[in-house]
C-alpha cells in the first residue's frame, strides 16, 4: 500500500510549468511535509495526488495501479476554506454523512458537538466547520490524506486539537499524511521529512 | 459610537413597522388567493349566462352586467372570467413544458460535455436571435392552430433565456468544491445531480417558471388575437379583443376595455409573485 508520484510536471494552458520532475512516495503511516512560497504549486501538486487533475507528465500511483476514477477515493484532500468545501444548502449532518457514518469516537476526538449537526453551515465559525471537512474525509476507506494548509486560518487551540485528532486517527490505521503548511514549527513538530517545493520550479 | 449605532438600528426599525419577509409573503399570498378566485370563478361559473341573449344587447356596463354586454347579449363578465381562466390554463402548461425543457437543456449543456454545450448553446442563440412571437406563429400554424398548437408552440418557444441562465447556474456548482469532494466520496454523477445541483437551481427555476408566466399568458393572448391560435368559439380573451375590435367604432368601449384591463391585472399579478420570490429565496437578493 503505497502512494507514488513520478516526474509529475504540470502548468496551465500554454503557460510556464508551474513545477517539473517532483517524485514523492508515501508509505502508510508516514508523514511528510511540503513547504515552499506561495504560488510555487504546492496546492495543484495536492490537487494531482488526490485525483482532482490530471498531470501534464508523470504518472500517480497507488498500490503501483493508476488512481481509480470511479468509487471512493484512496486519497482524500481537506481544502485550506471549509466555507467552499462544504455545500451551503445542506444541514451539517447530511455534510457530515456524505462519505460515510463517522463514529462517536471519532467526533468527539476532533470536538464536535452532537447540537451542530443540526445547524446550518452558516451557523458555525470556519474552525468548527473545519472539523467536519476533516471527519468527512477520514472515512474508512481513506489510505492517505492530503492536508492542504488545513489549519493555517485556524487559531492555535483548534489547531492543535485538529492535528492531535488526525495523528491520532492516522496512527491506529496507519495512514499517510501530507503536510502543507508555511509554519515551521508544526512541520518540525508533524513531519518524518519535509519537501521543499522551491527546488522544482 | 455602540450606542450610536443602536440608535440607527432602532429607527429603522421604527420605518419598516412589518419586516419586509412578512411583507413579500402577505403579497405573494394575497396574489395567489386572487388568482385561485379567478380560476374557479371560471370554472364554475354558470354557462348559461354567455348564451346569447338578443333582448339584452350591447347594454353598456350596469349593475347587472358588470361588464356589459356584446352584440349577441352575452355577459362580458362571464365571458372574460371564462377566458381568464383558460388562459390561465393555457400559461400553466405552457410555462411547465417551456420550464421542464429549459432545466432539461440547461443541465444537459453543462454535464454531458463540450459538443453537448456547444450543440445546447447554438440552438439557445437560434431561438433568442428570432422574436418569441415569429416562432409561435410559425410553430402554432404547422401544427394546425387550436389549443395543441398554442400549447406546443409556447412550450417549445419559451425556454431559452431560462435555458441560459440554468446552463450557467450549474456550471458554476459544478466547479464547487464540495460537488468535487463528492465525487471523490464516490457519488455517482446523477447522486450529485440530485443532491447538489438541483437543490441550487430549484430557486432559479421556480422564479423563471413564474416570470415566463405572464410572458406565456400575453403571447397566448397575441396569437388568439391574430386568428391564429384558439378555435372562435372559445372564450379566450384573445378572441374576445380581437372580436371587439370591430365595435369599438361604434362607442362600445366596453368590450375591450374590461377584458384587457382584467388581462393586465392577472399579468402583473403572476410578474408581482415571481418577484416577490425572487426577493425572498434568491441568495444574493434574499438579504436587501
Amino acid at each position: 500500500m503505497q502512494l507514488e508520484a513520478k516526474d509529475i510536471g504540470f502548468r496551465y494552458g500554454n503557460g510556464p510549468w508551474l513545477f517539473q520532475g517532483v517524485n514523492l512516495t508515501l508509505e502508510p503511516g508516514e508523514i511528510v511535509g511540503i513547504t515552499g512560497p506561495s504560488g510555487c504549486g504546492k496546492t495543484t501538486f495536492c490537487r494531482i495526488l488526490a485525483g482532482f487533475e490530471t498531470p501534464i507528465e508523470g504518472t500517480v500511483t497507488f498500490n503501483s495501479a493508476p488512481l481509480p476514477k470511479k468509487g471512493y477515493h484512496p486519497v482524500q484532500l481537506i481544502f485550506q476554506h471549509p466555507e467552499k468545501a462544504i455545500n451551503p444548502r445542506w444541514k451539517m449532518h447530511k455534510i457530515l454523512n456524505e462519505g460515510w457514518k463517522p463514529n462517536k469516537e471519532v467526533l468527539e476526538l476532533l470536538g464536535i458537538d452532537r447540537e451542530w449537526l443540526e445547524r446550518w453551515p452558516n451557523e458555525l465559525s470556519g474552525g468548527e466547520l473545519q472539523r467536519f471537512c476533516v471527519a468527512r474525509a477520514l472515512g474508512p476507506n481513506t489510505r492517505f490524506l492530503i492536508a492542504d494548509e488545513m489549519t493555517t486560518m485556524l487559531d492555535a487551540i483548534t489547531q492543535t486539537q485538529i492535528w492531535h485528532a488526525v495523528i491520532e486517527i492516522a496512527k491506529k490505521r496507519k495512514m499517510g499524511i501530507v503536510v502543507v503548511t508555511h509554519e515551521s514549527k508544526l512541520m518540525q513538530r508533524l513531519c518524518q521529512r519535509v519537501i521543499d517545493f522551491n527546488d522544482f520550479s | 459610537m455602540i450606542s450610536s449605532l443602536k440608535l440607527k438600528n432602532k429607527d429603522n426599525h421604527k420605518q419598516l413597522p412589518s419586516n419586509r419577509k412578512k411583507r413579500t409573503l402577505f403579497i405573494i399570498l394575497i396574489s395567489i388567493i386572487f388568482l385561485v378566485i379567478v380560476i374557479l370563478g371560471g370554472v364554475l361559473i354558470d354557462e348559461g349566462r354567455i348564451v346569447t341573449n338578443l333582448n339584452d344587447r350591447n347594454a353598456p356596463p350596469s349593475l347587472d352586467h358588470l361588464f356589459g354586454t356584446d352584440w349577441l347579449g352575452r355577459d362580458m363578465f362571464t365571458r372574460t372570467l371564462m377566458g381568464l381562466s383558460l388562459s390561465i390554463g393555457v400559461g400553466l402548461i405552457g410555462a411547465i413544458g417551456s420550464a421542464s425543457i429549459a432545466l432539461f437543456l440547461g443541465m444537459a449543456a453543462a454535464t454531458m460535455g463540450k459538443m453537448a454545450d456547444r450543440l445546447i448553446s447554438w440552438l439557445i442563440d437560434l431561438f433568442l436571435s428570432v422574436p418569441h412571437l415569429v416562432t409561435l406563429i410559425l410553430i402554432a400554424f404547422t401544427l394546425g392552430g387550436g389549443f395543441k398548437g398554442i400549447v406546443i408552440g409556447l412550450a417549445l418557444t419559451h425556454w431559452p433565456s431560462l435555458a441560459r441562465v440554468i446552463r450557467a447556474e450549474v456550471m458554476q456548482v459544478r466547479s464547487a468544491e464540495y460537488v468535487q469532494v463528492s465525487q471523490k466520496m464516490g457519488k455517482s454523477q446523477w447522486w450529485i445531480a440530485l443532491h447538489h445541483i438541483l437543490p441550487h437551481i430549484a430557486p432559479q427555476l421556480l422564479i423563471g417558471f413564474m416570470l415566463l408566466f405572464p410572458h406565456v399568458i400575453l403571447h397566448e393572448a397575441a396569437v388568439t388575437f391574430l386568428g391564429l391560435g384558439l378555435s372562435p368559439h372559445e372564450p379566450a380573451i384573445g378572441i374576445i379583443l380581437s372580436e371587439s375590435m370591430k365595435y369599438l367604432s361604434s362607442g362600445m368601449w366596453w368590450l375591450a376595455f374590461f377584458p384587457g384591463l382584467c388581462l393586465l391585472i392577472i399579468v402583473r399579478t403572476f410578474d408581482q409573485i415571481g418577484e416577490n420570490i425572487r426577493l425572498l429565496i434568491d441568495p444574493n437578493r434574499a438579504q436587501d
